[in-house]
């Protein structure tokens, strides 16, 4: 089982999520350049955070057109697991892998701060190993994580169970206050209608360690282990 | 040679060049300069870059030690941490870019700094910022602190280091003038140091990075000269900054040091080409030979006087072993970055620009660097700052409860959590502690270690008595390091002060620098770097003195890592050091400054601003300091201590409060404190007495925690107990303070965001 890490020019997290792999699950990583045309054979993909392009255009507007994001498209198509985290999931977004797109926070401001969010379906390959309910502390750190989408897609995405995190106290109750960029219907991570897709706003990568103050952020990668590990016998 | 304009008298002027420097310039060069020769000479001998008023004085800063391997005199100074690894770390000042232009000055601050670290081959792994602004009742210095903070998140954010600590202090002397003074560091193995050396007679001189334009051209030169009306509109002086081509200039430049190739490097930052060149060349003891027809350009017609003082950003110039220059091009082509041979070393010593082959300026690169003009300023003593003690001898009994939330609402003492959640303090995921706590404290992947790192500076301090002032900041930098459990190891300091061109400034300067050596002596912190901020002067209005000073520690193993916040229920509060100290003068100075200010605690304003203001400063015996710090260090490494806090501005109640709260909003748990019967209660509790750090311990350790403070003759007093949801202070029978944790944090954790909602 082999994790890939993409890298964009200006992606920043990319060190943290291949750490994450390699020191914290002790499973293979490679990183994948922005101009690679296939995915050297991964399991599952990573989109790491950061500023692809630097975010002048639009969070993630430029970084779509890169040859790895083409592969990427296919590899998801197959049902191969992608994860986009913050930068990551802006991208999955405009490369139209996951529906809706980002506004800037509410307060006009980057936020960089733990919060809450409520695990909202257990049935992807991201959340498996967690319980409906559960709440996670895992850490923001962003401009644009005001998720925004028409009304259509809303209920198509709530009809669909395709929300998967949802900003909550730390009680678990889904309020404004517990908010912290204004997103619709308090959503900070969705996921495709394959459910193989995911993209999050907040860094699990960030909060997957005991010497970080925090591990609640390893179960989504402990899930999606799960998950390859179960298809893989399966096969 | 081109003599296109004539060098006047206004000319002369306008570069801020004296008769004298001219005089020196003409015999150096045996002729008259020509405009282009005379830009380069006044900004490598502007205050900025020559340091000219302040060479003689910086020798007397302790520079070595066994874990310094490097000291001042390089991009960065770097320690030694053990095993394979060293760090590079330097703090610089970006105060006068970032008074005209908040956020693209205190942006390309950043920048710079990051620059100064990757360039020596280490990968930044976190920044931190001293900031001063004048009070935010004033609308214009909400703006400045806005665009400033914006302008630190929007370049670290992108760049991806994470900006974990620091300080944020208010004070009227900092309104026409701010201070953004920005700090960095970055880890590396010790095998893979660079150095900004030209060596290697013919090796090639190579450009990388963004394309020269006319921005920030006399940049150095502005950040020498006071402000006065007309200094908005030297805005086009300021550069503009691009985090996300400085990022790929990281990436590249730290893939294209693994070639091997590159023998040398060097950031273009103040003075751009003209700094570079002729300092590469100066440490060489080498010449270098460039021709400007080859240099990246964004705009067209660019002179050469132009291209040599452009201040663009995002730019580094190496040398490369001659014959591997294809092995750099490819790194730089695969981050789509411009990199292009300009020029050669030479064994002449000379600095040689060419403008497509025609010699355009030839000066000795010693004649700009290491012989530039060093001047021994006269020192004069000021009156001294004292408000002469009224025969008034007893303050009003201050309400003690209400005093503590109204110096918690002080935007100097309120959580900065307004300015921090700004920044990006996670990436990279090494922050073990987040900002807020007495230092800063980043894991190192791969080992057992962590670094903590703190920057101090108490400007009100240095204006009543600049030499204790400055031993203040040392000691204090050093203490914060101590109560997180990091031994301090080595210092970077930012020294900014008025013009010194006044004797009374000059003066200052020098008493700063003889407190901060000997403190640095005491502590073992040797100065391998910095950087000096003259000028400060709005309108002929100098800011107070303000040192500023980066310390950095080494805590082994990592489980050291102690936090400022209380732990648990049932365990003991107790203070190491004195509860005050025999000082009546002190005494005296803290009671006529309750009694001047005592309406305002009644008042809506920021009482404690103006009453610290009035404070004299603190006594402080560097020798009883250092115990303390032992005996904490020493509790914290036996895993004795669970909380450790030092207690400075706003004393003692305001250190029990902020022990009260928590990292998270709620999470925090109270105290019951008995200071035993005090004469004066609003001295003991708010007094600014030195050499003091609260710490807690289970009650099974506290036997153990009395042997250590025994061993190293330091007073430790038991003050109470953690627990409940008040923190509650009396004086023998009497109840001082009885607070709600939740309200006293409510009112800290959102006092400076309110002023930014208005």
């Amino acid at each position: 089982m082999k994790f890939g890490v993409l890298i964009f020019p200006g992606s920043n997290c990319e060190h943290d999520a291949y750490h994450m792999v390699s020191k914290v699950l002790h499973l293979p990583v490679e990183f994948i350049w922005h101009q690679s045309k296939d995915l050297k054979g991964c399991d599952a993909i990573i989109v790491p955070g950061g500023f692809s392009y630097g975010d002048y255009l639009r969070t993630g507007a430029i970084a779509r057109f890169s040859p790895v994001m083409e592969a990427v498209r296919k590899f998801a198509a197959g049902g191969g697991l992608v994860i986009g985290i913050c930068n990551g999931f802006q991208i999955l977004l405009e490369s139209g892998l996951l529906p809706g797109a980002m506004l800037r926070n509410r307060g006009l401001k980057y936020v960089c701060r733990h919060v809450h969010v409520r695990v909202e379906s257990v049935e992807t390959p991201f959340t498996g190993s967690a319980q409906r309910g559960d709440v996670l502390q895992i850490p923001i750190g962003h401009m644009e994580g005001n998720y925004f989408a028409d009304d259509a897609t809303l209920r198509q995405l709530e009809d669909n169970r395709q929300v998967i995190f949802r900003y909550c106290t730390a009680d678990g109750k889904i309020t404004d206050a517990a908010n912290p960029n204004g997103s619709l219907a308090n959503i900070a991570g969705i996921c495709n209608e394959q459910r193989n897709v995911l993209g999050m706003m907040p860094h699990p990568e960030r909060a997957s360690e005991a010497v970080l103050g925090c591990d609640d952020g390893l179960v989504v990668f402990e899930s999606m282990v799960n998950s390859l590990t179960l298809v893989a016998t399966r096969s | 040679m081109i003599t296109e304009i004539e060098i006047t008298p206004e000319v002369l002027a306008r570069h801020n060049v004296t008769d004298e420097e001219y005089q020196r310039i003409v015999r150096v060069l045996g002729r008259q300069p020509n405009l282009t020769e005379l830009g380069i000479f006044s900004v490598m001998w502007s205050e900025h870059c020559s340091y000219k008023s302040s060479k003689v004085h910086l020798k007397r800063l302790p520079t070595t030690g066994a874990r310094v391997l490097q000291g001042p005199g390089e991009n960065a100074g770097i320690i030694d941490i053990g095993g394979d690894y060293a760090i590079a770390f330097k703090i610089e000042s970006h105060n006068h870019p970032s008074f005209i232009e908040p956020y693209q000055g205190a942006a390309t601050g950043v920048g710079g700094i990051l620059r100064d670290i990757f360039t020596m081959g280490a990968r930044p792994i976190a920044a931190m910022n001293s900031l001063r602004f004048g009070p935010l009742e004033q609308v214009k210095n909400r703006s400045i602190m806005e665009g400033v903070v914006a302008g630190i998140a929007g370049y670290g954010n992108c760049f991806g280091v994470p900006t974990i600590g620091g300080e944020v202090v208010f004070e009227e002397s900092y309104s026409g003038n701010p201070l953004v003074n920005a700090f960095a560091l970055g880890i590396f193995k010790k095998d893979q140091i660079f150095y900004g050396k030209a060596t290697g007679v013919g090796n090639p001189v190579i450009y990388v990075g963004s394309k020269t334009g006319r921005d920030g051209i006399h940049g150095a030169t502005m950040a020498s000269a006071e402000f006065d009306e007309e200094s908005e509109s030297k805005r086009p002086n300021v550069q503009v900054g691009d985090p996300f081509l400085e990022k790929l200039l990281l990436e590249a430049c730290l893939e294209a040091m693994k070639t091997r190739a590159i023998v040398g490097i060097q950031d273009m930052g103040a003075a751009g080409l003209t700094c570079s060149t002729c300092e590469m060349g100066g440490r060489a003891g080498t010449g270098i030979e460039i021709d400007l027809k080859y240099v990246p350009q964004r705009e067209s017609g660019m002179t050469p006087y132009e291209i040599m003082l452009s201040e663009s950003q995002e730019r580094m110039l190496l040398v490369a072993e001659k014959g591997r220059e294809e092995e750099v091009f490819q790194v730089f082509r695969k981050w789509e970055i411009d990199a292009v041979t300009v020029g050669q070393v030479t064994a002449d010593g000379l600095l040689r620009v060419k403008d497509h082959g025609v010699v355009v300026a030839e000066i000795p690169n010693a004649a700009l660097t290491d012989e530039a003009p060093i001047y021994q300023r006269p020192l004069r003593k000021p009156t001294p700052v004292s408000s002469a003690p009224s025969p008034k001898s007893r303050s009003p009994r201050l309400a003690c409860g209400p005093a503590l939330r109204k110096f918690l609402s002080s935007p100097n003492l309120a959580s900065k959590e307004w300015v921090y959640q700004q920044y990006d303090h996670m990436v990279r995921t090494n922050t073990v502690q987040l900002p807020g706590g007495d230092a800063a404290v980043i894991r190192i992947k791969g080992t057992e270690k962590a670094l903590a790192m703190s920057l101090d500076g108490n400007g009100r301090y240095c204006r009543r008595d600049p030499k204790r002032g400055a031993q203040i900041a040392v000691a204090e930098c050093c203490r914060n390091l101590v109560c997180v459990g990091a031994l301090p190891l080595a210092a970077t300091n930012c020294l900014n002060f008025g013009n010194p061109q006044k004797p009374e400034i000059m003066w200052q300067f020098s008493e700063v620098i003889d407190g901060m050596a000997e403190a640095c002596r005491v502590f073992e912190t040797p100065v391998t770097g910095g950087n000096v901020s003259l000028y400060n002067e709005t309108l002929g209005e100098g800011i107070y003195p303000t040192p500023v000073i980066g310390i950095v520690g080494l805590i082994e193993p990592i489980t050291h890592v102690t936090g400022s916040w209380f732990t648990g229920d049932g365990q003991v509060v107790a203070l190491l050091g004195q509860l005050t100290a025999p000082s009546g003068e002190y005494q005296a100075g803290l009671e006529q400054s309750f009694s001047e200010v005592e309406r305002e605690f009644r008042s809506l304003g920021d009482a404690y601003t103006l009453w610290a203001n009035r404070l004299p400063c603190p006594p402080l015996d560097l020798e009883q300091e250092q115990r303390v710090q032992r005996a904490c260090l020493e509790g914290i490494q036996n895993g004795l201590v669970r909380a450790a806090h030092d207690c400075s501005d706003g004393g003692l109640a305001v250190a029990l409060a902020e022990m009260s709260f928590s990292n998270f909003q709620g999470a925090g748990r109270g105290a019951h404190i008995d200071l035993g019967a005090a004469d004066f209660p609003a001295g003991v509790l708010f007094g600014e007495y030195q050499s003091r750090i609260i710490v807690t311990v289970d009650e099974t350790h506290w036997g153990a925690l009395q042997k250590i403070a025994a061993g190293h003759g330091v007073g430790l007093l038991r003050l109470g107990t953690t627990g409940g949801d008040r923190l509650t202070i009396q004086d023998g029978s009497s109840i001082l303070i009885d607070e709600a944790v939740a309200e006293l944090e409510s009112i800290w954790r959102h006092s400076l965001g309110q002023y930014f909602q208005r």
